[in-house]
């Protein structure tokens, strides 16, 4: 299954890129799945995941929590809590 | 509704006239305007930078406006957030909530704040004597946002 992946905040520049497209195993289902993945893939993913508290996730641009469903080319983004206001 | 975007500063007087114009059934508008401090966690801030998801964050933003309109009798809301490089005293966020009477105007303002500063995705960026940091997010703002949820 392919997927976008998008990083953004201090995690995008720990990875040092903003968006990938992966091409992921047939057991990584869902984001925390497709979280410890990257992770799993070495550095720069390793540290910058290590390295982020808390990171959150958003599927196609909603908020999704780690148990969320992936789909082929679903767009997946992670990011540290949010900031605004 | 509407819900912006945007790097350029914006007119509160003019957006809250833009507003109600018109809509004689109005009785309270309440507005929120949020500024860039000088000073956070100890340090002098010189620039703040504001990163977003463009895309979700107007939809987020559109979502928590459809929250509020959901729970109070409101005849318009305008949410207007700023992007990019902002400094100390400049306006940064906008909130305005138009009702009849003012309890749901204030309620609904507090609210989209509340939801906005946890859910909508930006990100600050600070700039200091000691270099650039990114804002921590604070648990206080999570507390703000949970008490608007329903009690068990």
């Amino acid at each position: 299954m392919k997927v976008r992946v998008l990083y953004f905040a201090a995690l995008r520049e720990r990875v040092g890129r903003s968006e990938e497209t992966v091409d992921v195993p047939d057991d990584v289902n869902r984001v925390g799945e497709l979280q410890r993945w990257l992770a799993a893939r070495g550095e720069p993913w390793t540290t910058a995941f290590a390295e982020t508290r808390r990171v959150r996730a958003a599927v196609d641009q909603s908020m999704a929590s780690e148990g969320a469903e992936l789909h082929e080319n679903a767009e997946v983004a992670f990011f540290p809590p949010v900031t605004g206001g | 509704m509407s819900v912006r975007v945007q790097h350029e500063d914006f007119d509160v007087g003019a957006e809250i006239a833009r507003l109600r114009a018109g809509n004689p059934k109005v009785g309270a508008v309440a507005s929120f305007v949020g500024v860039v401090r000088d000073l956070n966690e100890g340090a002098d801030v010189a620039t703040m930078t504001l990163e977003h998801y463009p895309g979700m964050t107007e939809s987020a933003l559109a979502g928590i406006v459809e929250q509020a309109r959901a729970r109070w009798d409101l005849y318009d809301v305008l949410v207007i957030h700023r992007i990019g490089e902002l400094r100390p005293t400049d306006q940064i966020v906008l909130v305005v909530a138009a009702s009849a009477h003012r309890g749901d105007a204030f309620a609904a303002c507090e609210f989209v704040m509340d939801y906005l500063k946890t859910e909508a995705p930006f990100w600050k960026k600070e700039t200091t004597p000691e270099g650039t940091r990114w804002v921590d997010a604070r648990d206080s703002d999570s507390a703000a946002r949970d008490r608007w949820e329903p009690k068990p």
